[in-house]
């Protein structure tokens, strides 16, 4: 087992901005106050003059990353991810997006990882908010080994990004000989009989799922996606023509998000297959544990058993 | 002020502190630190100046206190549960799986709760309109609202301010709670907003600094900015994890995970029987 599994996702968030920073003398830190629970402290005491503590001022540390990218820097501006996106989110849109700065803005805890911080921390709509920005690149890793992988080729890649980070520990899916690409999704478990598209929080759980339903004879073919956007149809295709069934799950609200993105690409390429979603229906968040509030929000592996089975069951 | 009516105050205060790191200790971890810094000032008024009456918490009439800190949530509850509006047990199911009492203040779900925080700099904004809806409707209540100086960093604390002074909404009160402290460190160090005193009087703001664990002097400057003729700000100087052993004037109390040695030592006499 990989080493990086033992890591938590900020650990590897901070150790990449310190390996490559330390070359790459563009790369800018910024937070809003949230220092501490990001573990970007360590960057600070590496490179005190490119790191930049903002305050709790979301919107105007978007705004200052816009300006430094304007002059060649490339800003990495963290908060939890509802303060990180819609808490600023016409500074993204017309301070990064419409003028095409390369800021990568990251926004940790997200959907119902935010647990006992409640309602008011949850994002249940930033991918869909985030995906709505024209051109911008919308990332989410799921586990650390894959973050420490795509850490180089989110550096790369000069368009605005949001990256939706777990913050803590990861359910393991990769190991180290993994090939991730920034821009194709990974066939995580192979299949015959339906296609589980799942990202986030969500991907472990379908992996669980999927053996679950190998014991009653459903063979589900597992696709890991950590870019929503630009999204990866082409092995979500070839997946789906095989299978001729797809489940999506996300650690997200359904509307807007990445189930709906699978189904108009389904629909605008003549795919007709069944299909169906597991994600949060049209509510807001509330305070709980990871598993308290998978259960109450439909996304614990029943509730993905429960609609493999019956979308597996209209083919 | 009477000593004893101070003393009362004092006593009660300190009731209200005991209750909230119980509640925090019960869930296992919490925001100690900005919790017990407003303590005094909830104490105040809610058992001296504000007009309220818990048995009527929709009251049209009542005075409104918006705790803009929505993450100081606890001191609120715990004062509202002190003062009747709910039963103290309740406090026990903080921040549980399915309570009715989230880490940040919800009017939702709380009884009592006059505005929803916790997404930081929005609670003032609202605490403005209660104030403007209150002229219109020639309401004599007045609107009370508690910031934090780290809270005072968003752009959208001195929106509300602006409008406020220039409304000159003098049914309006801020505290702000200077504790000189925010989750990475000093206010100063990170991204300084302090002084608050010539920021509020440019704005259009009567100004009072209090002690805010100074109970009289807090409820004296409450009653003067009732009979000010501009809004009033009412910088808090406090103690960031006041009266809390553990962690009592360093950052490190803005949120603290309890240990059952820890709570023991901070000994609070059980006042939910915990
Ligand atoms: C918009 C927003 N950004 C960030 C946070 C996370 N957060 C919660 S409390 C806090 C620090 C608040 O400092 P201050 O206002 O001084 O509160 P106090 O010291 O009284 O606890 C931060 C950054 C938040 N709740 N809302
Ligand atoms: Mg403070």
């Amino acid at each position: 087992m990989s080493e990086l599994h033992k890591k938590e996702m900020r650990a590897v968030y901070t150790d990449n901005l310190i390996k490559y920073g330390k070359k790459n003398k563009n790369i800018v830190v910024l937070e809003a106050d949230l220092m501490n629970c990001h573990g970007t402290k360590k960057f600070r005491d590496a490179y005190p003059t490119r790191f930049i503590n903002c305050g709790i001022a979301e919107a105007n540390m978007i705004g200052v990353a816009a300006g430094l990218a304007s002059c060649g820097k490339i800003p990495f501006a963290a908060s939890f991810s509802p303060f990180a996106t819609r808490r600023c989110y016409d500074q993204i849109a017309v301070s990064v997006g419409y003028t095409k700065m390369n800021v990568k803005i990251v926004g940790t805890d997200p959907g119902i990882l935010a647990q006992n911080n409640g309602g008011t921390h949850m994002s249940l709509e930033d991918v869909a908010l985030m995906c709505q920005v024209p051109e911008m690149v919308v990332v989410e890793p799921v586990d650390t080994v894959s973050f420490d992988k795509l850490f180089p080729q989110i550096l790369a890649c000069d368009k605005p990004m949001y990256i939706r980070l777990q913050r803590k520990t990861t359910a393991p899916i990769f190991e180290d000989d993994a090939k991730i690409d920034l821009f194709k999704a990974n066939v995580v478990r192979k299949g015959t009989d339906i296609t589980i598209v799942a990202s986030s929080i969500m991907v472990h759980r379908a992996l669980t799922t999927a053996r679950s339903l190998a014991e009653f004879g459903i063979d589900a073919e597992v696709i890991s996606v950590h870019t929503y956007k630009p999204l990866d149809t082409d092995t979500i295709f070839r997946s789906v023509k095989k299978t001729g069934a797809v489940i999506s799950c996300e650690n997200h609200h359904l509307i807007g998000g990445m189930g709906q993105m699978i189904a108009t690409a389904l629909m605008e390429n003549d795919i007709r297959v069944p299909f169906g979603m597991i994600g949060i229906s049209d509510r807001y968040g509330e305070v709980g544990n990871e598993k308290y509030l998978a259960d109450i929000m439909g996304l614990t592996e029943q509730d993905i058993y429960d609609k493999a089975e019956e979308i597996y069951k209209k083919k | 002020m009477e000593i004893n009516r101070i003393k009362q105050l004092n006593e009660q205060a300190d009731l209200i502190r005991k209750m909230s790191i119980e509640c925090i200790a019960n869930f296992g971890s919490g925001h100690i630190g900005g919790t017990s810094s407003i303590i005094e000032t909830l104490t105040c008024l809610y058992y001296e100046c504000a007009n309220i009456d818990p048995t009527q918490p929709n009251w049209a009439d009542r005075d409104r206190i918006v705790l803009s800190k929505g993450h100081a949530a606890v001191g609120l509850y715990s004062t509202l549960a002190a003062k009747g509006y709910f039963h103290k047990s309740e406090l026990l199911t903080l921040n549980q799986n399915g309570t009715n009492l989230p880490s940040h203040c919800d009017m939702l779900k709380v009884t009592g709760v006059d505005f929803t925080a916790g997404s930081l700099g929005q609670g003032i904004s609202a605490a403005v309109g209660m104030a403007i809806a209150a002229k219109m409707d020639r309401k004599k209540y007045r609107v009370y609202t508690i910031v934090g100086d780290g809270e005072s960093q968003e752009g959208q604390v001195w929106e509300a301010v602006m409008l406020a002074g220039s409304r000159k909404l003098n049914n309006l009160t801020v505290f702000v709670d200077n504790n000189g402290m925010q989750i990475d460190g000093m206010c100063d160090d990170i991204c300084k907003v302090a002084p608050f005193e010539p920021k509020y009087k440019a704005f259009g703001f009567k100004v009072v600094t209090v002690d805010g664990h100074d109970v009289e002097a807090i409820c004296n400057a409450i009653e003067e900015s009732k009979k000010s003729k501009k809004p009033t700000a009412i910088i808090l100087n406090t103690i960031k994890g006041k009266g809390v052993k553990c962690c009592e004037g360093t950052p490190a109390s803005h949120s603290v995970a309890f240990t059952e040695e820890l709570f023991k030592a901070e000994n609070t006499g059980g006042v939910l029987n915990i």
